[in-house]
């Protein structure tokens, strides 16, 4: 065992940059199911913004404009789920699923050319003398924007939710679509727009994961991440600070169990390789202990005769 | 299940009902564990598949499903596929073992191939590659080429192939570089291209300057070469996007002449359960390319000891070899039995750090 080999600043960084992808699926996923919808095309629609940033990166040689693009391909893929459930009021579930396996289908096809290339590298930001402060230097000033966007997005989210009317109306949506309907409110615009939010979301996070932690595109890369957003949100009990919390803590322990894997530490492999499941479930449901439920409206279709 | 299976499986429907599909047609189905385009184990074997087509035209149909999961998943898409008619289903990774026992049981005259497995049934075989032999030389390159004499290791899951693999590269690593350390970390997955990049990411931040892989993705061979003055193989295809570097060299699994041979008895209906396991001297094993990253002498080296392998003038398992706790494995000029290998649940004497169970 050789704890010494661990880099502390280096471990923190990495993990922060592992937990970003999850940070915008579940911040995005969060608000969607806030307005009482519940999407489980996360997966899909993740993938699609990966290789859709992916290959608008490389061929405009802009990250940047790459992530854009994938905001907007999570999007429109997203606006096909909005279609299915808000216009033609199917199933949330079946067509949430579907989503997903259509986004890695799409997301292959689109890709096919894609496979092998290195992307441009998106730089980090030059926080000048910043980044010379002793370990939190290193650590919280070494990173490219998507990264702070990304907590960015986490404490904007939180703000409009609960300071701002349109965090509430959204939440009266989510909690009651009949009363909000009744009081006047477009319950279906302010869902979709949700989904939207959502969408463009997921794609974000897919972009974050083939353009800087990986980087590359491989079909079906995303490898299931946008499952786990979706039971961080619910573990999160619908908090964003406490996704992102969540987010931390599963690419945290996944990050450390893999360092502690790599230095020989003599705890079991496989209680190694659990442990960012069982540790980020226990310390969210321990934390959710107070009242807090699920959206009352999540998942009910609404139509405006009911 | 992907477009690319969806649409496979609707030109399939079409095909059935304007009543093109002759009856006596050898239907071939695949089960892979990752995408086709994966870049690395499945998208050989799905190479494979597409040499049988070239093979036999229209005298064949092939159909595959991607990214299915290890366990009971498989066992309802194997299930599906030999309903629709399949004649022989190839099922292409460790974890379907035990699927495939059952599933062949209950339909006795369609007939299984599994590839890495040990266990097999009247119409059952087995079939995999002497990827330990390409280890060897893996080994070598890495050992020889090592400044910070620290190898990393991803390792997928802890099953006799994968630790085949890791000895067989710790042998020839210390043979040419007796300060070397492996460091082994276990992603348990196959095919997760941001663990497995987090993974490489890991070894070398802690210090290792080569990087092997058992897990399917090039994953790891990008963050090498984000991190730079790393170097990588290719595994079970050549990765050759990544070379000259990181990626130096690499195994390329060839199953093609295998997957004709096997279609071509199912049609003479000489086919019998077999058990094969052929290596770089059959050409079930290839090494790609050695890159000019490799120094010359190192390179004559590899390719030196690829020739005796395929010649069988050099076992990759010779002794004297210990074992990790020290007790005796091989004898001066022992070479390792079939069983054990096939079975192998421990490590070399050297490796630190135990396997887990």
């Amino acid at each position: 065992m050789d704890l010494s080999a661990i880099n502390p600043l280096l471990f923190v960084a990495g993990f922060l940059v592992a937990a970003t992808p999850l940070i915008f699926a579940a911040i995005g996923e969060l608000v969607v199911e806030k307005s009482g919808v519940l999407n489980l095309g996360v997966e899909g629609m993740m993938i699609t913004g990966a290789i859709c940033g992916f290959a608008t990166a490389v061929e405009t040689g802009s990250p940047l404009l790459g992530f854009a693009a994938a905001a907007v391909g999570g999007a429109v893929l997203s606006l096909l789920f909005a279609f299915l459930t808000q216009v033609a009021l199917a199933n949330q579930v079946a067509s949430g699923l579907s989503l997903t396996l259509f986004g890695l289908g799409l997301s292959a096809l689109i890709g096919q050319s894609y496979v092998g290339i290195k992307p441009p590298r998106l730089g980090d930001i030059d926080f000048g003398r910043l980044a010379d402060i002793p370990v939190i230097g290193p650590i919280l000033f070494t990173h490219d924007i998507i990264l702070y966007l990304g907590i960015a997005l986490v404490a904007g989210v939180w703000a409009v939710l609960k300071f701002t009317r349109a965090g509430l109306i959204l939440r009266a949506v989510g909690e009651s679509h009949d009363a909000a309907h009744a009081l006047g409110y477009k319950v279906k615009r302010i869902r979709t727009m949700a989904i939207l939010f959502g969408g463009a979301c997921a794609g974000l996070g897919g972009a974050y994961i083939s353009l800087i932690r990986v980087p590359q595109w491989t079909e079906g890369m995303t490898a299931g991440i946008g499952w786990i957003a979706l039971a961080l949100v619910v573990f999160a009990s619908w908090k964003p600070w406490r996704a992102l919390l969540g987010a931390y803590l599963f690419g945290g322990i996944t990050q450390l169990q893999l360092n502690l894997q790599g230095a020989g530490v003599a705890i079991p492999v496989e209680y190694l390789a659990m442990s960012p499941y069982i540790i980020t479930i226990i310390v969210l449901v321990v934390l959710s202990a107070d009242k807090s439920a699920a959206p009352a409206s999540l998942g009910r279709t609404f139509h405006a005769s009911n | 299940m992907k477009l690319s299976t969806l649409m496979t499986s609707a030109a399939l429907a079409l095909g059935l009902a304007s009543g093109a599909v002759a009856q006596d047609k050898t239907k071939v189905g695949f089960v892979f564990v990752g995408p086709v385009g994966d870049g690395g184990w499945t998208y050989e074997h799905n190479e494979g598949r597409l040499a049988v087509e070239e093979e036999f035209g229209d005298k064949v149909e092939t159909v595959f499903v991607e990214s299915v999961a290890e366990g009971p998943d498989s066992e309802r898409v194997m299930t599906q596929m030999a309903l629709d008619g399949a004649d022989l289903i190839f099922t292409t990774s460790f974890g379907y073992m035990d699927p495939t026992i059952y599933v062949a049981k209950k339909f006795p005259d369609v007939k299984f191939e599994h590839a890495t497995g040990y266990k097999r049934a009247d119409n059952v075989s087995t079939y995999s590659a002497r990827f330990y032999e390409g280890r060897a030389i893996q080994g070598h390159i890495a050992g020889s080429m090592t400044e910070s004499n620290i190898i990393g290791y991803i390792g997928s899951f802890p099953i006799p192939e994968v630790i085949r693999g890791i000895n067989s590269a710790y042998i020839h690593a210390k043979k040419v570089n007796p300060d070397v350390q492996f460091k082994i970390v276990w992603a348990y997955t196959w095919f997760d291209p941001a663990k497995e990049a987090d993974a490489a990411k890991v070894l070398i931040e802690q210090g290792a300057d080569v990087v092997l892989q058992h897990t399917d993705s090039t994953a790891p061979q990008a963050a090498a070469q984000e991190a730079g003055n790393v170097i990588t193989f290719g595994q079970a295809s050549d990765m050759a996007q990544y070379g000259p570097k990181p990626r130096v060299s690499s195994i390329i699994d060839d199953w093609a002449p295998y997957y004709i041979e096997r279609v071509k008895a199912v049609m003479d209906g000489t086919w019998e359960s077999t058990d094969t396991w052929d290596g770089i001297g059959p050409g079930m094993v290839g090494i790609g390319e050695i890159s000019d990253a490799v120094p010359a002498d190192v390179k004559a080296e590899a390719l030196e000891m690829k020739d005796k392998i395929a010649s069988g003038e050099y076992h990759p398992f010779t002794g004297p070899i210990n074992k990790q706790d020290g007790s005796a494995w091989l004898a001066e000029g022992e070479t390792a039995d079939d069983g054990t290998l096939a079975g192998m649940n421990f490590y070399v004497e050297g490796i630190e750090g135990t396997i887990p169970q």
